[in-house]
């Protein structure tokens, strides 16, 4: 499935295009496809994703504060996972390591230096997933513009693909779902992980949850865009400033790059 | 030969049955449209109603691969749809969860006992943002959370 | 040389039906183990976000590749023409069967959402080691059968060697496919080994014979059956060869992974400061299923008495188990090294903070069902020899087929 998504790319029928750039107001963009997007940018998405953008997220780990959980807290707002309410039956220890939590904090400290660091980890959205490589049924893919996500119609709960995360990334949702968002559905017995907000990536909006919370912290830590358009802010920070990947040992190319650590 | 006599009798009597059952749900369906909703304004659902009623989950089944892995939000099928149009309240303006067995979708499924198992991820009232960006920056900016708490979606399957 | 008779299990109905009643028993508290994890979801369990398989899956993995090591005994008589292997081998092809259908379903019952096995059935991703397994599995159960069927009817017997010789080669795939399934993931330290799936060929050759040996001699000793001293001494010979071949390849994995300055951690851990897995390892892994087998099984007096053989293979399939153990669960447990050389000092997601490792410990639905599958195994075994003719009248030392050395022609001409 994924594979027809850039088949898709190729194959968009240049009038229909045509059609929205005029609805849009910007018959010019039309040659433009990447323009064409930021355009149209408003109204929810009507074309399918295509491989003209690559999301991607740049964390500054010397702006990420010890002590401040802002992403957090406004991711699980986002997506529902507020809602998680231990079973009454279970220690507060164990239910700790089964609830869903799709970005956390980590505070680490170098053996040699001895300096500390803190920095959100979430999928990290690799051009080469493991977990959509293992998932048997397919469910585990990985969108046209880049997101790895969880078709939560096809799993099956195996959770081979946590097996194969490297970033430990996904969760395995262990306990009946009451009161989800209708943006963001989510149910027993599948396994999910952070999207880059993909219903806000659909319907246009600018950034995700984390990174308007550690904005409105004003610490500007995380940076969100199109790691494919050299002229994003993105892309002007990676050129900029020193960075990495985690575990670039494994090639992954992936979509979320640290600076600092 | 009797028992050929017997088979055809009970199959026309089921076809009446389900012909008469088709003919009492659609007057029913009709206090399940929320007042003011787009159903409200139309003559039927996003389909003509013979349609829509015996293929709705083929729309929707088409619908949810080009939303989840195509992006696309715009299509006429949406499940968040028919919760949006075919919810109902109780007197406290509290949303009734439409997969309960009086609800919309709950009533039919049990009827015709088919599992109904969409409820299980989805929420099954106008919970939070609604899917409209408009509307959702609207409620960020006035710091508005989920708009409705749901009481219990869906039976544990 | 006598024409070997296969006749069904004729033991006195009251026994039959308490062996079945008590394995019954115990497959229908794992349906209600199935049920209440299905029912509640997977937080009774004692799996988590950081250790996401766990018991069953030692279980059902011990089991699948049980079941590739059952059909070795059949494999031996008919591809590498050993004819005493022949009488063994319709048992053999029973027990791989039944051994998988087991480990199978508890491998399905573990699902998240088990209703949607029709989602695996339709839609496959074939750079998926589990997309491959499914076919491999599905295609073992239906050549093992046809492979009964050419041991059991004359119409089938030139057929015999043929699909025995795919059976076998398909059994190598399956258990090469299970390996992989561990050693294809590179997140982890522990599993990130191509050794993984030649190893887990090697200890399904040990824990499937020692499996097979339990039921035959069980099975022959509760009909007064005669087995003699020939085909025993074969038996835990061959048993011994492959337990010293698991630790063989315990040694070589774990001397690639000692010689790397990165798996140091992960070996210190492992070996030193694991706690439950440090003592499995040693104690389990290499003791209960190594060592004592080897010393009963290579022992000059021990090794000719039926009960201390017996012995040997249980201690075979214990240490069979604590070494998946380690190696399923143990494997997750230890931290993923995502910043080498740094050491995590608070997470928000158990990242293995100063070194912890993942926290898991087993429940009781878990270990319900995990035997569940052992009793689905088992129970698929008591009713196929009680039914059908699997087991041959005698295995005395003058009714086998004696040694290929000594073999004239005309034994070859008639298929067992």
């Amino acid at each position: 499935m994924k594979d027809e998504n850039e088949a898709i790319d190729e194959a968009v029928d240049p009038s229909r295009r045509a059609f929205m750039g005029v609805a849009a107001g910007v018959t010019a963009a039309v040659v433009a496809p990447g323009v064409l997007l930021h355009a149209v940018a408003a109204a929810p998405r009507s074309e399918p994703v295509t491989a003209d953008v690559r999301w991607g997220l740049l964390i500054d780990t010397a702006k990420c504060v010890d002590g401040c959980s802002a992403c957090v807290a406004a991711c699980d707002r986002e997506n529902g996972l507020d809602m998680q309410s231990k079973p009454e039956s279970q220690s507060p220890l164990k239910w700790d390591s089964q609830k869903a939590v799709w970005i956390r904090k980590v505070k680490l400290q170098d053996n040699q230096t001895g300096r500390v660091t803190t920095l959100p980890m979430m999928c990290q959205h690799c051009e080469h997933p493991p977990c959509v490589d293992v998932c048997p049924t397919g469910a585990s893919f990985k969108r046209a513009d880049g997101i790895v996500m969880v078709d939560r119609h096809l799993c099956i709960g195996c959770r081979y693909c946590m097996m194969a995360c490297p970033y430990k990334a996904r969760n395995f949702i262990h306990e009946a779902v009451h009161g989800q968002l209708t943006a963001v559905p989510r149910g027993k017995g599948c396994v999910e992980s952070c999207n880059l907000c993909v219903h806000r990536r659909d319907f246009g909006e600018e950034s995700t949850a984390c990174v308007d919370a550690c904005a409105a912290e004003g610490h500007h830590a995380i940076v969100f865009g199109d790691l494919k358009d050299p002229a994003s802010p993105i892309s002007q920070l990676l050129k900029d400033m020193p960075s990495r990947q985690i575990r670039e040992d494994l090639s992954l190319n992936t979509g979320v790059r640290y600076s600092g650590v | 030969m009797a028992t050929a006599v017997l088979r055809a009798s009970l199959v026309a009597v089921g076809l009446v049955w389900t012909l008469a059952v088709q003919t009492v749900q659609a007057e029913d369906v009709k206090r399940y449209v929320v007042e003011g909703s787009r159903a409200a304004g139309l003559e039927s659902c996003v389909e003509p109603t013979e349609r829509i009623r015996r293929q709705h989950m083929e729309f929707i089944k088409h619908q949810r691969i080009a939303t989840v892995h195509e992006g696309i939000r715009t299509e006429k099928y949406s499940l968040s749809g028919c919760v949006d149009c075919h919810i109902s309240y109780d007197q406290e303006r509290v949303p009734r969860p439409i997969n309960d067995p009086d609800q919309f979708c709950g009533a039919c499924h049990a009827f015709a006992a088919i599992d109904l198992n969409c409820f299980d991820c989805h929420a099954a009232v106008p919970n939070g943002a609604r899917l409209d960006a408009t509307a959702i920056a609207a409620h960020r900016a006035a710091g508005v959370g989920p708009l409705v708490q749901s009481r219990r979606d869906g039976e544990d399957h | 040389m006598k024409r070997i008779v296969y006749r069904e299990w004729r033991i006195p109905p009251a026994r039959y039906w308490s062996i079945l009643g008590i394995l019954a028993a115990v497959a229908g508290t794992a349906v209600l183990a199935f049920g209440y994890m299905e029912h509640t979801g997977h937080w009774v369990t004692g799996m988590n976000n950081s250790v996401v398989w766990g018991t069953p899956h030692v279980f059902a993995v011990f089991l699948i590749i049980a079941a590739s090591g059952a059909l070795n005994i059949a494999s031996i008589g008919t591809v590498f023409h050993k004819p005493i292997y022949k009488p063994l081998g319709r048992l053999s092809g029973l027990l791989a069967v039944a051994l998988l259908m087991g480990g199978l379903l508890v491998l399905v019952m573990d699902l998240g959402r088990p209703e949607r096995l029709i989602v695996a059935m339709t839609n496959y991703n074939f750079s998926s080691i589990f997309a491959w397994n499914i076919f491999l599995y599905t295609g073992f159960m239906v050549i093992v059968i046809a492979y009964l069927w050419t041991m059991a009817d004359r119409q089938g017997g030139p057929f015999n060697r043929p699909v025995g010789i795919l059976a076998f080669l398909w059994r190598l795939a399956l258990t090469t496919g299970t390996g992989a399934i561990f050693g294809f993931l590179v997140a982890r330290q522990a599993y990130d080994a191509a050794i993984l799936a030649p190893m887990f060929v090697i200890m399904s050759f040990a824990y499937g014979l020692a499996i097979f040996m339990l039921v035959l001699l069980f099975a022959f000793n509760d009909e007064g059956r005669p087995i003699g001293p020939k085909v025993l001494r074969r038996l835990k010979n061959l048993l011994g060869v492959f337990v010293a071949g698991v630790l063989y390849f315990t040694l070589v994995y774990h001397l690639t992974n000692l010689y790397g300055a990165k798996n140091d951690g992960l070996e210190h851990w492992l070996m030193l400061s694991g706690g439950i897995y440090t003592f499995l390892f040693w104690v389990g892994w290499v003791l209960i299923g190594g060592l004592l087998p080897l010393g009963i099984l290579y022992h000059p007096e021990l090794s000719k008495e039926r009960n201390w053989i017996v012995a040997a293979c249980s201690l075979v399939i214990l240490g069979g188990l604590a070494t998946l153990y380690v190696i399923i669960i143990g494997s997750q447990a230890y931290p993923i090294q995502m910043f080498p050389g740094q050491t995590i000092l608070e997470s928000g997601f158990f990242d293995g903070v100063n070194g912890q490792p993942g926290p898991y410990s087993p429940t009781i639905p878990e270990v319900l069902l995990g035997l569940g599958g052992v009793a689905i195994a088992l129970i698929i075994t008591v009713v196929g020899v009680r039914v059908l003719q699997f087991l041959p009248e005698s295995l005395a030392d003058d009714v086998v087929p004696v040694d290929e050395e000594t073999l004239s022609e005309e034994a070859f001409a008639k298929p067992a």
